[in-house]
């Protein structure tokens, strides 16, 4: 306990807190470029799934089987996959972008699932009223059924885009300088582990509490049907 | 991309992967259980016990549930042996899993104790059932049959997840052999690749067992995919 | 020629036949009424011939022209001349009134804007909701919505008009401003398939009304010979059931 009292000043100094802030920034990006990015792609996989047709059903098996498949597998595991990969094809792809990829693959798998649940929730009363009127099906997606799935998939998406800043602590295995990787720095370079995985422990807190509050703040809100919303607007105003 | 797959080096070793799975299932199966105690507990302080005793629950829950596990299994590794505490690699990761489910698990039995409508507690007091008759008859197998889905899915991402982040302190579960053997002979896709396989049949093995066992037992259907 | 012959037509809901060999065609401008106990087939006739239940024999002609419904292009062609109009209205929740009678004409039928946002003025003026045209459809009442469904319907120029028991899910006193708006229809000379249960006003609107029961078309007539002697004992008793009410 002396020993972490006596660390604190040489700890707590303005370039380790730069540091951490540097590498806290670095968590924050890698998440939410690479959970932005797998979620798009999330929506392509998803929207190949649903093609119809005989000769689409191996299309639809292999987006099946790629959800199910990368649900399944460890985030580390997955990491080290593509690491190993990128490395053999190219060998200056940087750290930073492997992580991201690995956090995209991983990412589909999961937010996969979402749309599709939202997509779903449409009443399918909706999607035979576009057809009887010979609306396209790419049309009928993004005119009909997103809007009205919007409410349904977003909550769960972002609650998962702000979990998946814990995950991104095992991206530090592979030397990319997020939270964690500098943790293990700090600790190697004699300071206590107590107070540098406390120290590292709170800036992941600080920074997924506050966000996962707004994640359910804005799950409440999205609950309200539509007129609703627009009544409150307009008594505001 | 010229490099050469060479796959006989890993069936060379498949009794250490087998091996590391086999810790890999153990670590799983000894962390769930763990966890669902400390849920239930935690799950019926939240519901039954007074002020103090809630917060104190609610704030493990939350730190747990908004700090990485990796970083909670770093603590206990790196950080117990300045208090004289020196845990082996699969004590700590053990312990730090039990800890971490024990908060997700609070969440979800907390929340199955709050699908038990009041009403059909009063249907109990009405019928003369004691409290310990409600908590059996009534409670109890309503939960279980809205939870289990939850509760099962869990199981696997502790499972999947959970153990994985063992090979980071190394433990030789299914993972950290992997990385042990790979460092050998640097046949890293090859090994990753075969153990990508495993987990996914592991998974499945388990989903299917947890779907069938939930039917039996709680007349569940659950669903594998 | 017929405006609308069918012959035929099987359909099937996954396993089980729902249509057994309905014929039956109506010439232009005329109402005709399907009418019949539930689960007669009469809405899955109106929805075989836009193409969401599948046809599994059968032919459909439009003034002559025969539609494979197994070919998409035939399909579209078939929902091209056609517009439905369902029970539950299925007016799209996230547009406003406006919007949801305009977006097919300008997006899938590519009629220019200015020319399309007029016909709509003029067709919400028609049902009596001009003055409706920003709200939602959360906003309206089930009378309202259906009356811009049919806006919406009309907005796609058909040659017929399929209406899918437009009122049974309206409450009593909403039901007539619908009727109302199906009386102006029939006597303007648009060529109208209609299923309902409004007895009344089948026998006052329709020229020809088609009698069916599990899957298969019993009896056809006109109302007045259909409601006061039908000649088959199925429609005797089904219309004796009504009469008595």
């Amino acid at each position: 306990m002396e020993r972490i009292i006596e660390q604190l000043p040489r700890f707590f100094t303005e370039g380790n807190m730069l540091l951490l802030l540097e590498a806290a920034g670095l968590t924050l990006a890698m998440t939410f470029v690479g959970c932005l990015i797998g979620f798009g792609l999330a929506f392509v996989l998803v929207y190949l799934r649903q093609a119809p047709g005989l000769w689409a059903l191996p299309l639809r098996l292999i987006c099946i089987a790629y959800v199910e498949i990368f649900r399944r597998i460890p985030f580390l595991v997955v990491i080290y996959l593509v690491l190993f990969f990128i490395q053999t094809v190219s060998s200056d792809a940087s750290l930073f972008t492997i992580a991201v990829i690995a956090i995209c693959i991983y990412a589909i798998a999961y937010t996969a699932d979402i749309i599709r649940g939202g997509l779903e929730s449409v009443p399918r009363t909706q999607i035979e009223a576009a057809q009887a009127m010979n609306m396209s099906r790419l049309r009928t997606t993004f005119t009909v059924v997103l809007p009205q799935a919007w409410p349904v998939i977003i909550p769960p998406a972002i609650a998962f885009a702000v979990s998946f800043i814990k995950d991104t602590a095992l991206v530090s295995q592979i030397g990319v300088f997020e939270l964690t990787f500098r943790g293990k720095e700090l600790n190697n370079q004699g300071f206590s582990g107590v107070l540098v995985y406390g120290t590292i422990a709170m800036c992941y807190f600080m920074i997924s509490f506050p966000l996962s509050l707004l994640g359910q703040h804005l799950e409440k809100r999205l609950a309200t049907p539509r007129g609703e919303r627009r009544a409150r607007k307009v008594r505001r105003a | 991309m010229d490099y050469r797959f060479q796959y006989g080096v890993v069936w060379d070793n498949v009794d250490a992967l087998l091996q590391g799975a086999w810790l890999t299932f153990q670590l799983g199966v000894i962390a769930f259980m763990g966890g669902l105690l400390i849920g239930l507990v935690g799950a019926a302080i939240k519901s039954f016990a007074p002020q103090p005793f809630r917060f104190l629950v609610d704030a493990y829950v939350v730190f747990i549930t908004n700090t990485p596990a990796l970083i909670q299994i770093y603590f206990l590794y790196f950080g117990l042996p300045e208090f004289g505490i020196r845990w082996s690699s699969e004590a700590c990761v053990l312990i730090g899993l039990i800890l971490n489910a024990g908060a997700y698990l609070t969440l979800i039995l907390r929340a199955g104790f709050l699908s038990v409508r009041k009403t059909e507690l009063e249907a109990g007091v009405t019928l003369g059932f004691s409290v310990i008759q409600q908590v059996r008859y009534i409670i109890v197998p309503h939960i279980a049959k809205s939870i289990y889905p939850a509760v099962a899915n869990f199981f696997i991402v502790i499972l999947v997840m959970g153990t994985s982040i063992g090979a980071v302190i190394g433990v030789d579960e299914l993972t950290g052999t992997a990385i042990n053997l790979s460092t050998v002979n640097y046949r890293w896709l090859e090994y990753f690749s075969v153990i990508a396989v495993m987990y996914v049949v592991l998974t499945f093995v388990a989903s299917i067992g947890l779907a069938l066992f939930g039917r039996w037992a709680f007349r569940v259907k659950a669903r594998i995919f | 020629m017929p405006h609308l012959a069918v012959n035929d037509v099987r359909a099937k809901y996954g396993a089980l036949e729902v249509l057994k060999g309905v014929t039956f065609s109506m010439g232009k401008g005329e109402v005709l009424a399907l009418v019949g106990p539930s689960g007669s087939g009469k809405s899955t006739v109106l929805r075989t011939l836009v193409g969401l239940t599948p046809a599994t024999r059968g032919q459909v002609e439009i003034d002559g022209t025969a539609i494979d419904y197994r070919s998409s292009g035939a399909v579209r062609a078939a929902r091209d001349r056609m517009a439905i109009v369902f029970q539950q209205y299925n007016l799209f929740q996230n547009m406003d009134v406006m919007r949801n009678v305009t977006i097919a004409p300008i997006k899938i039928k590519r009629r220019p804007t200015r020319e399309v946002m007029a016909e709509a003025d003029r067709l919400l003026d028609m049902v009596g909701l001009a003055h409706k045209k920003d709200a939602y459809p959360d906003e309206l009442s089930g009378g309202q919505q259906q009356r811009v469904a049919i806006a919406r319907a009309l907005a796609l120029q058909p040659e017929i008009l399929l209406l899918d028991e437009v009122t049974s899910a309206l409450d009593p006193e909403l039901v007539t401003e619908v009727l109302d708006t199906i009386r102006r229809l029939a006597r303007e000379g648009m060529s109208m398939i209609i299923v309902s249960h409004e007895m009344a006003f089948v026998r006052e609107v329709a020229d020809q009304v088609v009698f069916m029961d599990q899957g298969e078309v019993i009896e056809v007539g006109r109302p007045s010979e259909m409601f006061e002697a039908p000649r088959t004992v199925r429609a005797r008793d089904f219309f004796g059931k009504i009469i008595r009410h």
